[in-house]
């Protein structure tokens, strides 16, 4: 556990404590692949198993998934500019861009609620079938991440603004980025394997 | 809901039960409170993040779900003993054969091995503690509050009673109505998530913490076996949490996964669950050869046999271990091809396994063995485990398996790879590692009587079983008839063999606290590997001197050339972690929010969780960090430990 300084490396990194913890949270996403990767096999089996309810053809629309995608995107891209804005040492950029990437988090998360909503006025709900179970499922699962994520960034601009960018704070920035990037490549398959699929067959 | 719906009622057993519960919880209360201990216990137990500690506290938890594990097994072997015995009822039965199973792979098996991987990987390796010491904690209760919440159903609630696998549809809500497989389904989800964060912890500590010069192929064995191990927690213990909540949803909020309607699919759940229920074998069975190769190495007075070679098998074995799960349903049905696959597969496994066998032999041969007790229950591993594999493979043969399923053939097989590998290496390990936890070692007569009785008593026990497979006794029967009479009556002679061992066991640890003679080097068994290159009692710190690794079996080598772990000259200040109460109390409010959920009171298990999200945010905004430990003192306590 040694608090010695090197200044070879960027601020995250330079205390022991500070790279292992980013390390630890590469391993970590790897469970996440795994949980979320069971999550994709469920909803492969479980495709088509539809019963009553409305099939998802009838109910996907390119439109609005398609807002919530772009949305996502750049909320990813915004997220890497705060990242880079905390390493050229700007605390006010590192902010901006942060709740900028928070926001973009917000809205992308009411959208999804509105969808739910939406499918669930067409009877389709996480009772009415083992296909609709598994969709909730799967694409809630990931909402519920960007919700923890969105509450986490709310901590992390409080600690900002006030205690500034420190070798501790910098690595908690850099693993909520990590964490951000990694659940906007989660929504691509979801996008793809579930949406778009969904939508022609 | 009324009172005798909350409490279990009406079964004479299950009032001893309470009766039991009740005392022994006024007696801890009465002892800590008349020895004034509340303080003790709180700053040196409940709020520590060093690994020694987590670790002694991990392996008292195994050892009483050992306890409670056995018991539930002597009451089985007990119903079992004569035909048309009413010791217990079907339903009765039903929950002790789940619980017993429940609690023995996920309540014993895995805590007592993280608890010795605890106490010696990071001595192994060189580290001063694990990577993520607040994680540590949190995870140790993590599995401590799940395994309290998982046993205290057969008195609240009622025990779950669908198998220890839990299979749907009987598992569903439809066919088990009531709050047991809900006791089920969170005690494991808690304890599935510290196991999945100490996976991250250790493979980080491992990885990334070794004392300089050790590479990865100069880490002792056990630390190796404990890597791999943590690698398929990292990728199997997701797929259990994801399965546990997806049958939970199906419970509580009516979702159709698992169920009959709705186009459910039943035979999903065997395959989640088996998708991490195998490699989860290979999570209690690798770390069990990591203890025995060290054990086998130490007392042959030899380096282990073609240590690069276990190496490889371990990590072999671990990828086969998530290619294997169909073997345990054969008969579902998937097909000659699908079967035929997973039958190659099964068997491949076979081929690593027998190569360690063979280096654990080639190890022993021509060296001079020395008969300790841990080293008996090494020895007695290696015939007993062979047998338990050989049958293995007899299972393997999807075609033959059509037959075995779901006999006592299959219960024999398991429980002789289980026991003679993982409980005979946790005996093994904790006899091993016993002196740098409590500063003596285990009195060696004693440990002999436990270790005979039980060796035997295992054998007399299971054995017989295997015949009483091929007879036709099926799994899971309450009541046997008068055929089957002998084998079984000779298998719960042997049970109770067991029974006794494990006493005789638990009396040696009072009577070697009382009697046996105190170290006074860090080194009783004449060791290979770091963690004996520190004095007794180990330090918080553990190193003072981080040492220069350049070969296997570091210490070793240390003592051929003559050199001393400890250079006074070398000491600097360490930095430490602060003790915290923050994962007591996280935990424990989590483990309120899942038992209002078993009870499906929803609102109150909403509560419940936001306090847990409140805790993690005092978290974030803990910016503790630690304190350092002087030269001074280290000096201090190494020269008093060191006798120097």
């Amino acid at each position: 556990m040694s608090t010695e300084e090197s200044n070879a490396k960027p601020l995250e990194y330079r205390t022991e404590s500070g790279e292992l913890g980013i390390v630890g949270f590469w391993i970590f996403l790897a469970a996440e692949i795994a949980l979320f990767g069971t999550l994709f096999a469920t909803y492969a089996v479980l495709f088509g198993r539809t019963a009553d309810s409305p099939l998802p053809s009838d109910l996907f629309e390119p439109g609005s998934v398609l807002i919530m995608t772009f949305i996502l995107l750049i909320s990813s891209f915004t997220c890497g500019i705060a990242i880079h804005e905390m390493r050229r040492g700007s605390v006010k950029g590192l902010v901006i861009w942060l709740a900028i990437t928070l926001v973009l988090g917000l809205s992308f998360i009411g959208l999804e609620i509105h969808e739910f909503i939406l499918y669930a006025h067409e009877g389709a709900t996480l009772q009415s079938s083992a296909y609709w179970s598994a969709f909730f499922i799967l694409a809630g699962t990931h909402g519920v991440h960007v919700t923890l994520g969105s509450g986490w960034a709310i901590l992390l601009l409080i600690q900002f603004a006030q205690r500034g960018i420190t070798s501790i704070t910098s690595r908690k920035v850099f693993i909520l980025g990590l964490y951000w990037h990694f659940l906007d490549v989660v929504w691509i398959f979801i996008f793809t394997g579930v949406y778009l699929i969904g939508m022609v067959i | 809901m009324q009172l005798d719906e909350f409490f279990v009622t009406g079964e004479p057993l299950i009032y001893a039960g309470m009766v039991a519960i009740a005392l022994v919880t006024s007696a801890v209360i009465f002892l800590l409170t008349y020895f004034k201990k509340w303080g003790w216990l709180w700053r040196e137990w409940l709020t520590t993040v060093d690994h020694k500690k987590i670790g002694i506290m991990y392996i008292l938890s195994a050892l009483a779900m050992l306890f409670r594990g056995g018991a539930d097994a002597l009451m089985m072997r007990t119903q079992l003993a004569f035909p048309d015995m009413n010791f217990l009822d079907a339903q009765h039965y039903n929950e002790i054969f789940t619980t017993h199973g429940t609690v023995m792979i996920i309540f014993m098996a895995m805590p007592f091995l993280i608890g010795l991987m605890n106490i010696a990987v990071p001595l192994q390796i060189g580290a001063r503690d694990f990577a993520f010491p607040y994680v540590n904690a949190l995870s140790f209760w993590a599995f401590f509050f799940g395994a309290m919440l998982f046993n205290i159903s057969f008195v609240i609630g009622g025990s779950p009673d669908a198998g220890w696998t839990s299979y749907t549809p009987l598992a569903g809500a439809a066919m088990s109505p009531g709050p047991g497989q809900n006791f089920y389904l969170l005690g494991l989800q808690l304890s599935g998530i510290g196991t999945l964060a100490t996976g991250v912890n250790l493979m980080v500590t491992i990885l990334k913490m070794r004392a300089p010069g050790m590479t990865l192929f100069k880490m002792p064995i056990f630390s190796w076996s404990s890597l791999i191990t943590m690698f398929i927690i990292v990728f199997a213990f997701p797929i259990l949490t994801v399965a546990l909540a997806l049958l939970t949803i199906d419970r509580i909020f009516g979702s159709q996964f698992f169920t009959l309607t709705g186009e459910g699919l039943p035979m999903m759940w065997a395959n989640l669950f088996w998708m991490w229920g195998h490699p989860e074998v290979y999570i209690v069975v690798l770390p069990a050869f990591g203890i025995f190769s060290e054990v086998i190495a130490t007392f042959a007075r030899k380096q282990l046999f073609g240590y690069s070679v276990m190496v490889w098998s371990i990590i072999l074995i671990a990828g086969l271990s998530f290619l294997v799960w169909v073997h345990h349903f054969f008969t579902m049905g998937a097909g000659a091809f699908v079967n035929s696959v997973f039958s190659v597969s099964t068997m491949a496994i076979a081929v690593p396994t027998g190569v360690k066998i063979f280096n654990w032999l080639a190890t022993l041969y021509k060296s001079k063995i020395q008969i300790t007790v841990p080293m008996m229950w090494a020895l007695a591993f290696i015939p007993s485990f062979v047998m338990g594999g050989v049958t293995g493979v007899m299972l393997g043969m999807a075609a033959a398996d059509y037959q075995f399923h779901n006999s006592y053939f299959l219960i024999a097989h398991f429980h002789y790879v289980l026991i003679a590998g993982t409980v005979f290496a946790c005996f093994a390990g904790l006899i091993y590692w016993y002196p740098k936890m409590f500063g003596h070692r285990l009195n060696e007569r004693i440990g002999k009587i436990a270790f005979w009785f039980f060796v035997i008593g295992f054998h007399v026990c299971f054995l017989p079983q295997y015949f009483l497979g091929l007879d036709g006794m099926p799994r899971r029967v309450f009541h046997i008839v008068p055929e089957w009479f002998n084998l079984n009556v000779v298998s719960t002679v042997g049970a109770f063999g067991m029974g006794i061992g494990f006493a005789v066991f638990v009396y040696n640890i009072y009577y070697s606290y009382r009697y046996s003679e105190r170290e006074k080097t860090g080194d009783p068994w004449n060791g290979r590997t770091l963690e004996w290159a520190t004095p007794i009692p180990v330090p918080e710190y553990n190193f003072a001197v981080v040492p220069h690794v350049d070969s296997l079996d570091a210490f070793w080598t240390m003592k051929e050339r003559g050199e001393s772990p400890y250079d006074e000259s070398k000491v600097k200040p360490i930095h430490m972690p602060s003790n915290t109460g923050k994962p007591f109390i996280m935990m424990g409010i989590l483990t309120l929010a899942s038992f209002f959920l078993v009870f499906e009171w929803i609102w109150l298990a909403a509560a419940g969780l936001i306090g847990g999200i409140i805790m993690m945010i005092i978290r974030s905004f803990d910016y503790d960090e630690g304190y350092h430990i002087s030269s001074e003192e280290i000096i201090e306590t190494e020269r008093s430990a060191r006798g120097l």
